[in-house]
Formats: structure tokens, C-alpha cells, sequence
């Protein structure tokens, strides 16, 4: 079996789960693997990166260059491919940095690239047998790397459970020599922040969420008065945000805001894992859709089939008379 | 006054004057001309647009409309007024030609009004003039003091033109004056001279000066007499050469406008007039993207509206806010066409009408419900001008992103909601059991002589589903050999082409033509109003199609269906005339007949009902459409009935349905409100046989 | 500016039914709508309205076969300049590293400023616009929501966490793979592609692009999908079926207990 890296971004020394869920899943690719973490960066927010993860991961690799301060997959790439030995195993969380790095990452080692593989069932020789998802979650495949070469694979955030596991005294090894001159053809200017809106949907534990089953903008009253009632904010998924019916301060997923709430209602939302991507934390996830196969059934606690047109107005009867309010 | 015998001061006088009037005839009528040849050089430069056919027709209509003002009484009191005015001006156009003249031309009679004829003609006159000066000092005083709601123009619509208006009101009456002062300082110089005088009409204003001017001294008179022999010939040249810079320009091209006027109700004109569809490939562009592609019928309605805001009162875009009024459609391409083809000058060049005079969301906003052609007095036409830009905006790919995707699904499916084709028929399985057997579809192994064309919404939307399974079974009751077309049916393309997606359209229709002649059909039946328009209207070389309230109407009518009473004591109904079915295909009866056959049914009216219909919100496209507006026409319109003492509304359009239910819900009056389709009260109501009629089809089983 | 972007001819998800066919190996495809990957037609309007801004040319490209042309004259019908088939037998059965290959291959045979695809299609794998890049050995910036151009120089805004844009400066000739959202596209009805039916669309196979046939296809797919399915339903919602009043009580009960109708 090939050796397995992790590679995550840090920012600022924090390090998210991310690393210990690609753990858990190199795991899944060899019981017995010590994967090594690759982490690049500069300065003491590398070192306290590599330290806070010295104690999940054998061994630390740190890559530590004055360009590589704000993660830019450009300049990442040209270092990993400098450090990462041939044929190895790297796995990089699927995110939008991942999404940047990893393919142009595979061909620079002339690696094998899979992308946003949900589940590992195993290996047969150099072949490692992936699960993906296509058509926005509506089927899955598998499928059949051919990681003779090497494989880069990106991995859905959440599809692995990071496990406990008794803390290790890992060893940090400074790779720094090895990474040469670094050329940037594409440079960090800024990060713009997204607009607050006027709800904080991070702050909420009880989410109303409405996707592309609202149908129109008019009908995001029904959803309103449902929040109103139970104490509850409105959020929404991405093709909302596209359609223009809500502002982007309101959508839950990868590309929006992160949330986790205590009680998530989704209405009328697929279950595109972008989307999904953005509850954490495992709260109580309601779903109501007219589509029996909505993939978010295959996540949600509880599913109801029924227009959301129809029952949205009736929870909000029915919770107004359970408050006793007056309509 | 004509044929008075001039004393010989006066004649002198005039004599002497004569080249002063001769002039100012000369110049004011050259001066007109030129106006008016410059005002139809856009004309010239426009599109073709044949009305010259079907003359006896249309002269009917100028008898009905230009003559009979037959649409003035809408607005009694307006109306009433221009009624009067507009008869003074017909009675005095004769009157006011011999005067003119009689100034270079003194002894000059008109031919025809001499002696007996003349004198009856002048005391007409009298009262006219009198009439039509009265008539302006009302119009004045309601134009400054009552001020009605549709003549105000808001800010983002253009100025005010309250003082234009009153200025040529104004103006209009200095001739009513002039004229009559010449008459009764006419009439007054002779009495002096003890000249046989013919009497002026008792209490005219004539009459009323006269007595006025009875001691005034012969000089004074002399005066007076050429002084408003004077003040009415340059009023009456500057008001002829004034009218074509505005709204008053109605004077003169009102009968053209009327006798162009389009005849053929509820059809669109084709992309452009002449080309045959085979080649419209060849047409460079579609649709109104300049002043100039507007047809010359269509820059003559420009000139001729009479900015009564008659149009834009009864629209129900405008009455909900949204960025619409017909009427400012008209004036805003009126000052485009004034400012780019002046006078005097060289016209500029044409311009983008959508971003500068026309903003997008104004022509999206648009149901074409039918409104403001009904209402206008002048017959101006909306309806095709709107669908023209349209088809300029897609033909740029200038489409809301909301109008994108059902467009996108009726070009791949055939329907806007992007189903799937083989479940367009899925709707007939629940009332499969209870017609001995599926509703047949005409594929070749199944015949009937009858077609029930369900349309799109009927056979996908969950609840307009009920509709078609009602219609479905009233068919069957009354014995009708009647099939669909299943999954060869594709959505009839109504609103795709009224809104500018021609090719499409073209590509429905033709599908749909090809799919009925294939199944042999003779008659068309069904429930979908916007179905029966384009069925009747848009498509060619299809049967005869009738809407179902015309069927039942008929049955009942003819005794074959009976309904059972109504128990429910509380429930007022109220019938709301859809768009389609009402104003414009004017089946307005047989709706409510049906109804009225229904013992125990309580039926009230708005007050705006029949032509005078408000919009439910629009079908087809403009479900998805997302305007900008204050409030729903469904709301409006669910208050309109609640107004009216109703508490069940009942309309026979699915897309009334969807609009007003919608509006039930989101003006709170869930309980208070409920709507149903005719059909399905009817089916609801319907006595059955005994031994219900089974179904005759020649299928080689069921 | 010379710009290129590569689409894909995908069933429509809005107006399909995704699902499995009979055998099992395959989803259903017979009543399938396709149309181009949505993302890519991002990507083309944002193409064209870059080059009605600085001028030059857009040309679009596909990997396919002949029903694939279909694409390529809707977006000629939008406004791009011209477009090209890469077609050939040795083709099929490519992973994504073959596409991009052969991409690469047609890219080496002109001169693009500027490469855009959209950020993924509908197997969600978002790899060929990195692959690609990495072949060229040009920059390459995903998930793009917004692009200046400064001289020689773009300035592209990229979709990162919590809804905020992180802004690069990046150096032509470069790659971008573009985010849906980006812009709103202009309509193309079936008369736009009527009046483009007659330009010409070449099909470019092995030998006009100088394709070493190792590297693509079948036998150079390192990644093969084995097989569609619909996993067992073993996790999973608990669905309620009561009426809707019952269901719509069982959600209150839970949301109450758990904190929710404060």
C-alpha cells in the first residue's frame, strides 16, 4: 500500500475537522496506515498548527515559505509537488480550496484524481474502490481508481466521522528545503467579506430553509410567518440566492454561511451536498419535499412527502394555535 | 351668418381687408399642410400594415365609433361632455367653413344652407356654439378643480399637461366667443340700421351678447365685428396648425384611426406583415426595436390618443403598480416621435426604444387582458405593440431570467413546468373507474369527432388536474364522443407568443396542427381559455372549438342537463369573467346561464364584470414572470368579490383559479373565500342518468 | 482577447427524472433531456460579455460526438464567434485526465488568451478546468464569480467560505472555471439557432490534433466508474405518512422538543 497524506489549509493556526475526517479516512483505505499531514503556511500560525495536530497525526510535515503565508493553491501545489514522494496517496478535504488544488495537483505528480468520494470500500492491489455521487446526489456510483501512480483524491466534508482515538506524540518534520523558488502567477489581493444582512443566520437555533421549491419569490411569506412563529429565522439554499428572492447573508452551504442550529427545517431543498455542507454540528434536520427521492431524505431525521405550498401554512396554523396566538 | 345681406360699410371694409384674410387663409392652410406632411414622414419610414380591405366593415365601424361615440358613455360625465362637444363641432364644421370663407368671399353661401335651409341651420348653430362654450368652461373647471384621478401624470410618466389641456380648452372657446360675438354684434348693427335682421337663437350666447351690444354705437360695432371676425380666423388657423403637436391632433386623424382600426379581435399580428412564416428566416430582425419598426398604423395611434388616461384607469397593471400604463406607452412614443421627427429640422437618428423611452419590466408587466383596447374611445391598439417588443427583447435575448427556464422547458418538453411528455395524460387515471374506462387518446387506434384539448396546467398542476377530470365528465354525461391528444398534445403556445417568442410559438402550433388533423377530429372542445383563443385565433386549418360554458350553456338550453339544488344556504356566488373567455372572444352569457339553470343558487355581479373585467393576474408565462407591484391583481380582485357580497367565486379559466386561490391565501380570507371552476360545479351539481351514457368510441376495447 | 471555453453536453437535471434503467448499470436515458452543462453557459455569457467589453473572440469547444454538436450551435446562436467538435473513437471511455488531454491537444493548436469552463458537470467531479491548467502550465483560479480585466492581467473574484470573495490577480494567459450565478444569461430561442444552422462546426479528431492515443480513451482511464445505484435506504429520514394535519402536529411535537417554538 502507498503511503497516505492528509493535506489541509490553515488559516490563522486553526486547523478545522477536516484533518482528522481525512484521517479517518485513510484509515478506511489501510487499517494500518500512519498517514502524515502535510501543512504549509509561515511563521508561529504554522507552528501552531502543526503542533495542535502533532497530536492526531505520527508525523507533521511542515512546509514553512514567506509566499506560502495566505494559503494560495498556485504556490501550494508547487510546493507539495516538491515534498509529496511519487506514487503516494494524498487526500485533500473537497472544499473550495481542495476544489482549487487538487486536479492541476494530480497532474503535476502524475497521479490518479478522484473527487468528492463519500465513502472507501476498500483495495485490491493498486486499485482503490471509491463511492461518488452524481446527477446532485441522485445516484451513486462506484468506482475504480487505478493508483499505481498515485492517486489525489478529495474527500466530501463530513462523509468520514473522525474517531476517537487515543492522542499521539507526533513528530514535526520541517520540509521546508525542499520546496524551491516559487513563482506566482496568480497573487492573493484581499478577501472581501459577504455583507451582513439583517439576520445573523449563525446565530439561530431553529432554521426555516427554503430551496427551489418555494417556487417564487412571492411565496417566501409562507416560510416567514412559519419562522415568526416559532421563534425561528429563514435561510435558504444557493438557487434561491441565484434566483435573486433572497440575500446572500441567508444561504446555508459551502459557498455561504455555516451553521448549527439545534432544529433544521428544510423545505422544498434537494439535498445537493454543497448545501448540506454548511450544518454542522448534527442538528434535528426536518425534510419536506415533493420528490419521494430527494437525496436529503437519505440525510434528514425526519421526511415528509407533501407540497411545501400546502404544509408550511398548516405547521403555521397549527403552531400558532399550539402558542395560542391569535391568527 | 351666412347669407346676410352685407350693409356697404361693412362690405367695404372687408373688401379692403380682404387681402389681410386672404392672407392669413393662404398661410394657415400651407402652414397645416406642412405640418401634417412632416407629421407622416415616421409614417412613411414605418412598417406596412394592410388595412385598406374590408372597407363596408370598417366604415361601419366609423359610423358606430367615430359618429355614434359609441364607447364615450363608459364615463357618463366625460363622456356626456365630449358627446356634446363633439356634435357641436360636426353641426358647426359648416358654419365655421362659410365664415372663414366670407372674408374673401363676401356674399358667399354654402351651397345648400341658403333662405329656409340656412336660417334653421344658423339657430342650430347658435345652440351649438353656445353648447360647446359651456362644455369648455365644465371641462376647464373639472380639469383645475375636480381634477379625476387618470388625467394625473406621475412623476416617472413625463409632466403634467393639465395646463396644455386647459390652454387649447381655452382656446376652443375664444372660437365659441368669437364667433358669437360676430353674430351678435352682427345682429345688433343691423337692428340699428333697422336692416331686416334674421333672429339669432333665443338665450344663445349670440342671443345673450346681442342684447349686450344692443347700445353700442355703430363704430364700436364695426369694430367688434372685424375684431372677431379676425380673433376667430387666426384662433381657428393657430388651433389647426396647434393640434398636431398634441393630444388634440385626435381632431383630425381620430376618423383615420378609427377606420384603420384592426378587426379581427383576439389575433396578433405576424412578426412581419406579408412575409409567410416559411420566411421569416429571411427577416433580419423581429419584433420592435426602433421607433421606425412600429407600423404606420401603429405611429398614427400615437398621434391620435387624447391622453383621457381612459386606458391606464382600467388596467390592472397599472391599478396594482406596476411599471405599465397603456397610456403613457402611447404619449411617451408620441414625444419620441415629435422630438425625433420634428417640424422643423432633421429627424434624428432612431434609438433603442427599450432602456430609453420603454424600460423591460414595463413591457414584461403587460397580461394583455385586453383592458385599454376595450376602453379607448379611439380604438388605439395595445395589445400588438407590446407583443412587438416583446419579440424585439428576445430577439436581442433580452429575457428575464425567470421567463427563461419554462421557455426553455416548452422548447424541450412542450410544457413551461419541464415534465415529463408521457405523464401529460396521467391526469385521467382517477376518473378512469368512473367513465368505463380511460379518457381515449387519439393515437391512430382510437377515433372520436370531438377533441378535448386540455392544455398544459390542466393536465400537470395537481389541482387544475380536478379541472380537467370535471370537464372530462360532463363530456361523457352528455353523451359527447370525445378523446385528448395524451402525449402528442403539447402546450397550445398562447402566452409564448403573446409573449414574443414567435419561432417557438411556431413550433407548438405547428406540432399541435399537424397532432389534431392526424387524429381526425371534427369539433374542438376546452376548459382552458387561452387553449380557446390561440385555437381559435392563432391557429389556422384547425376544426371549430368551442369552450366548455358554451357546450353547457347549449345543454341546458336544450333541456339535457339539470342540476341538482344547492343546499348550502350561505354561499353567495359571483362569476368572474376570465380575460379570454370574456372580453376577448364576448362569451359572457352562457357562463352565467349555466349558472342560473343551478336551482338555489344565489348570484351576485361586481361591478366590474363582462368587458369591464379586472384581470385575475394573467396566464401562461405570467405565472413565472416575477413584477414588480404593490400587490396581487388576484388580491384586488378576491376584494372586488368579497365587496360585492360574495363568498364563493367562480371563474372558468385555470389560470383565474391558480391566481385566485393564490390571492385568497395571501390576503388572509382563507374561510371567508372560495373559488371553483364552472366545470366543477357543474359536475359537482349535474344530475346523473340513472344508467350514465357510456363512452362511444370505435376503440378496439375501452 | 482570444478566449476559449470548453462546455459539456449533460442531461438537463430540472427537466429529467434522474433514475436507474432496467439493467442497472446505467441511469435511465431514453426520454432524457439534454442541454449544456449550466455552468458552462455561465461561462459562455461571461465570455462574451468580457469580449464585447475589450473586444476579440470567443470560440467554444466539446469532447463528444455528433449529438453533441447541438450545444455548440446554441452558443454560437448566444454570440460566440465560432466553436469546434473533438470527436474521434479513440475518445470514449476518457477519465477526466483524457479530457483535459485532449482539451490541452486542441488548446496547443491556437492561441487563447483566456480558457474558461464552468466549475463542474454533472458527474460533480470540478477537475478538468485544474487538470487542464496544469497541463498548459497556465494559472488557474476556481470557483470564479467575478472578472476585470486590467491590461494584461485579470482581477477574478473567487466563491470561498461564508459567502465571501477572495481576490486574486492573475496572469494571461490563464484558466478560470466559473461559478454559476456569475452573470444572468442572455436567452437563445430556436430562431437563433436557425440563423447560425449554416456555420460551419469542424470535427477535430486524433490526427488534426495530434493526439498521442495513450494518453486518452479507455485504455488511458485511470478512474472508471464500475456501475449506477440507489443506496440501500437503511439510513435515512423516518417518513411520516399521516395526513398532513398528523404530520404537521408530529413536527411540532418534535421541534418542540428540541428546543424550537421559544
Amino acid at each position: 500500500m502507498a503511503r497516505i497524506f492528509v493535506y489541509v489549509a490553515q488559516k490563522g493556526g486553526v486547523v478545522d475537522d477536516s484533518a482528522v475526517e481525512l484521517f479517518a479516512a485513510a484509515k478506511k483505505l489501510d487499517a494500518a496506515a500512519l498517514p502524515t499531514v502535510i501543512l504549509t503556511g509561515w511563521g508561529a500560525d504554522l507552528d501552531a498548527a502543526c503542533d495542535s495536530l502533532s497530536s492526531s497525526f505520527a508525523e507533521v510535515w511542515k512546509v514553512a515559505n514567506p509566499a506560502l503565508a495566505y494559503p494560495n493553491a498556485e504556490l501550494v501545489r508547487q510546493a507539495l509537488v516538491s515534498v509529496v514522494p511519487p506514487n503516494s496517496i494524498l487526500l485533500v478535504p473537497h472544499d473550495h480550496f481542495g476544489i482549487d488544488l487538487a486536479p492541476g495537483l494530480s497532474i503535476k505528480l502524475n497521479s490518479a484524481f478522484a473527487s468528492d468520494v463519500l465513502a472507501i470500500e476498500g483495495v485490491e492491489g493498486n486499485f482503490l474502490k471509491l463511492v461518488r455521487q452524481e446527477f446532485g446526489g441522485q445516484v451513486s456510483t462506484h468506482v475504480r481508481c487505478d493508483a499505481s501512480s498515485g492517486a489525489v483524491i478529495t474527500i466530501r466534508p463530513g462523509a468520514f466521522k473522525a474517531e476517537a482515538s487515543a492522542p499521539v506524540s507526533g513528530v514535526v518534520v520541517d520540509k521546508s528545503s525542499a520546496v524551491g523558488a516559487l513563482t506566482a502567477r496568480r497573487r492573493y489581493v484581499e478577501t472581501i467579506v459577504a455583507e451582513a444582512g439583517d439576520v445573523d443566520i449563525t446565530k439561530h437555533s431553529v432554521l426555516v430553509s427554503i430551496g427551489r421549491g418555494i417556487q417564487e419569490k412571492d411565496n417566501i411569506g409562507i416560510a416567514e410567518e412559519l419562522a415568526e412563529v416559532l421563534g425561528a429565522a429563514v435561510s435558504c439554499s444557493r438557487p434561491v440566492v441565484d434566483a435573486k428572492w433572497m440575500e446572500k447573508s441567508r444561504q446555508v452551504g459551502s459557498s455561504g454561511k455555516t451553521v448549527k442550529p439545534k432544529v433544521y427545517i428544510a423545505c422544498g431543498i434537494s439535498g445537493a451536498f454543497q448545501h448540506l455542507a454548511g450544518i454542522k454540528g448534527g442538528p434535528f434536520l426536518i425534510a419536506i419535499n415533493k420528490n419521494p427521492k430527494a437525496p436529503i431524505f437519505q440525510v434528514a431525521d425526519v421526511g415528509i412527502v407533501d407540497d411545501i405550498l400546502e404544509f408550511l401554512p398548516e405547521l403555521t396554523n397549527k403552531a400558532r394555535e399550539l402558542r395560542g396566538v391569535a391568527k | 351668418m351666412v347669407g346676410i345681406h352685407l350693409s356697404a360699410q361693412v362690405a367695404s371694409w372687408l373688401v379692403t381687408s380682404r387681402n389681410l384674410y386672404l392672407a392669413i387663409h393662404v398661410l394657415g392652410i400651407a402652414s397645416f399642410l406642412y405640418i401634417v406632411s412632416r407629421r407622416l414622414v415616421p409614417l412613411v419610414r414605418a412598417q406596412c400594415d394592410p388595412r385598406f380591405d374590408r372597407p363596408v366593415a370598417r366604415l361601419g365601424r366609423v359610423w358606430k365609433y367615430w359618429l355614434g361615440q359609441w364607447k364615450h358613455p363608459r364615463y357618463k360625465f366625460a363622456g356626456t361632455l365630449h358627446i356634446l362637444i363633439f356634435a357641436g363641432f360636426i353641426l358647426l364644421a359648416l358654419r365655421a367653413f362659410s365664415f372663414l370663407i366670407v372674408g374673401v368671399s363676401p356674399n358667399f353661401v354654402m351651397p345648400g344652407l341658403s333662405g329656409e335651409m340656412g336660417h334653421v341651420y344658423d339657430l342650430a348653430t347658435d345652440y351649438a356654439a353656445t353648447i360647446v362654450f359651456l362644455c369648455m368652461v365644465i371641462a376647464v373647471l373639472r380639469r383645475l378643480v375636480f381634477k379625476p384621478a387618470r388625467y394625473a401624470v406621475p412623476a416617472r410618466f413625463g409632466k403634467s399637461r393639465t395646463a396644455d389641456a386647459v390652454f387649447l380648452l381655452g382656446l376652443i372657446a375664444v372660437l365659441m366667443v368669437a364667433d358669437s360675438v360676430y353674430a351678435a354684434s352682427h345682429a345688433a348693427k343691423f337692428a340699428q340700421q333697422s336692416q331686416a335682421v334674421e333672429s339669432l337663437a333665443y338665450l344663445s350666447l349670440p342671443w345673450v351678447l346681442q342684447v349686450a351690444f344692443r347700445s353700442m354705437s355703430l363704430a364700436t360695432l364695426g369694430g367688434l365685428i372685424a375684431g372677431a371676425y379676425l380673433a376667430h380666423e387666426i384662433t381657428f388657423y393657430f388651433l389647426l396648425c396647434y393640434r398636431p403637436f398634441g393630444i388634440q391632433f385626435h381632431v383630425e386623424t381620430s376618423l383615420f384611426s378609427i377606420y384603420f382600426a384592426k378587426l379581427d379581435r383576439g389575433t396578433i399580428k405576424p412578426v412581419r406583415w406579408g412575409v409567410a412564416d416559411e420566411n421569416l428566416d429571411q427577416v433580419k430582425s423581429f419584433g420592435v426595436k426602433t421607433f421606425e419598426d412600429f407600423t404606420w398604423k401603429h405611429i398614427l395611434d400615437f398621434y391620435s390618443c387624447a391622453d383621457c388616461g381612459r386606458c391606464a384607469d382600467n388596467c390592472p397593471a397599472y391599478a396594482v403598480g406596476r411599471p405599465l400604463a397603456p397610456r403613457f406607452i402611447t404619449t411617451k412614443a408620441r414625444d419620441y416621435a415629435f422630438h425625433h421627427y420634428p417640424v422643423l429640422g432633421k429627424a434624428n437618428n432612431s434609438k433603442a426604444l427599450i432602456g430609453t423611452i420603454y424600460s423591460e419590466d414595463e413591457i414584461w408587466s403587460c397580461t394583455t387582458c385586453g383592458a385599454c383596447e376595450e376602453e379607448c374611445p379611439l380604438l388605439v391598439e395595445y395589445i400588438d405593440k407590446i407583443v412587438d417588443l416583446r419579440r424585439g427583447m428576445i430577439d436581442d435575448g433580452n429575457v428575464p431570467q425567470s421567463l427563461q427556464k419554462p421557455l426553455k422547458a416548452l422548447e424541450s418538453r412542450g410544457n413551461p413546468y419541464g415534465k415529463m411528455e408521457k405523464k401529460r395524460a396521467d391526469w385521467t387515471k382517477p376518473v378512469a373507474s368512473q367513465l368505463n374506462g380511460n379518457v381515449p387518446v387519439l393515437d391512430g387506434k382510437n377515433a372520436a369527432d370531438t377533441l378535448y384539448f386540455v392544455d398544459s396546467i390542466t393536465s400537470y398542476d395537481d389541482r387544475m388536474q380536478s379541472i380537467g377530470r370535471a370537464t372530462a365528465r360532463i363530456l361523457t354525461q352528455i353523451g359527447t364522443n370525445f378523446g385528448i391528444l395524451g402525449a402528442a398534445e403539447k402546450d397550445s403556445g398562447h402566452d409564448v407568443l403573446r409573449f414574443g417568442e414567435e419561432t417557438l410559438f411556431m413550433a407548438l402550433r405547428d406540432h399541435n396542427t399537424e397532432a389534431i388533423k392526424e387524429s381526425g377530429v371534427e369539433k374542438i372542445v376546452t376548459a382552458d381559455p387561452h387553449a380557446f383563443n390561440a385555437l381559435k385565433h392563432d391557429y389556422k386549418n384547425v376544426p371549430p372549438v368551442e369552450h366548455i360554458s358554451q357546450v353547457l350553456a347549449r345543454e341546458v338550453k336544450a333541456g339535457n342537463i339539470q342540476f341538482n339544488r344547492i343546499d348550502d344556504s350561505d354561499k353567495v356566488y359571483v362569476y368572474h369573467d376570465p380575460c379570454y373567455l370574456g372580453r376577448h372572444n364576448q362569451v359572457y352569457e352562457d357562463p352565467r346561464h349555466v349558472l342560473d339553470a343551478i336551482p338555489g343558487l344565489k348570484r351576485v355581479e361586481m361591478q366590474r364584470s363582462r368587458d369591464r373585467s379586472f384581470c385575475c393576474g394573467g396566464g401562461g408565462l405570467m405565472l413565472f414572470y416575477e413584477p414588480k407591484e404593490d400587490q396581487r391583481m388576484g388580491v384586488v380582485r378576491v376584494k372586488m368579490a368579497a365587496e360585492a357580497g360574495a363568498n364563493v367565486i367562480v371563474t372558468a379559466c385555470p389560470f383565474c383559479m391558480v391566481n385566485i386561490e393564490d390571492a385568497i391565501k395571501v390576503a388572509g380570507m382563507e374561510g371567508k373565500m372560495s373559488v371553483i371552476d364552472l366545470t366543477e360545479l357543474a359536475d359537482q351539481q349535474m344530475i346523473r342518468d340513472v344508467c350514465p351514457r357510456e363512452l362511444e368510441t370505435a376503440t378496439a376495447g375501452g | 482577447m482570444e478566449i476559449l471555453v470548453c462546455a459539456r453536453r449533460v442531461p438537463d437535471t430540472s427537466e429529467n427524472e434522474i433514475a436507474l434503467n432496467a439493467a442497472g448499470n446505467d441511469i435511465e436515458r431514453d426520454e432524457l433531456v439534454y442541454s449544456i452543462n449550466e455552468a458552462d453557459n455561465y461561462a459562455v455569457e461571461e465570455a462574451l460579455q468580457i469580449r464585447d467589453r475589450v473586444g476579440g473572440n470567443v470560440t467554444v469547444v466539446t469532447v463528444g460526438s455528433e449529438e453533441d454538436e447541438e450545444i455548440l450551435r446554441r452558443e454560437l446562436a448566444m454570440g460566440a464567434n465560432q466553436a469546434a467538435l473533438l470527436s474521434d473513437e479513440a475518445f470514449s471511455g476518457s477519465d477526466g485526465k483524457g479530457l483535459a488531454t485532449i482539451l490541452k491537444d486542441f488548446v496547443k493548436k491556437g492561441r487563447y488568451d483566456l480558457i474558461l469552463t464552468g466549475v463542474q458537470a454533472d458527474d460533480g467531479a470540478a477537475q478538468v478546468g485544474g487538470m487542464l491548467a496544469a497541463m498548459l502550465d497556465y494559472p488557474f483560479a476556481s470557483l470564479v464569480c467575478s472578472i476585470t480585466v486590467e491590461g494584461g492581467k485579470l482581477r477574478v473574484g473567487r466563491e470561498i467560505e461564508g459567502g465571501n470573495h477572495e481576490i486574486n490577480e492573475i496572469d494571461l494567459p490563464c484558466v478560470l472555471s466559473i461559478q454559476t450565478g456569475i452573470n444572468e444569461p442572455r436567452y437563445v430561442g430556436m430562431r437563433g439557432i436557425r440563423q447560425v444552422a449554416s456555420v460551419p462546426i469542424p470535427t477535430l479528431g486524433v490526427s488534426e490534433l495530434g493526439v498521442d492515443t495513450a494518453t486518452v480513451g479507455e485504455v488511458a482511464a485511470r478512474v472508471k466508474r464500475v456501475d449506477y445505484f440507489v443506496p440501500a435506504a437503511s439510513r435515512g429520514a423516518q417518513m411520516l405518512s399521516g395526513t398532513r394535519e398528523e404530520n404537521a402536529d408530529r413536527v411540532l411535537e418534535l421541534v418542540a422538543a428540541r428546543g424550537g417554538l421559544k
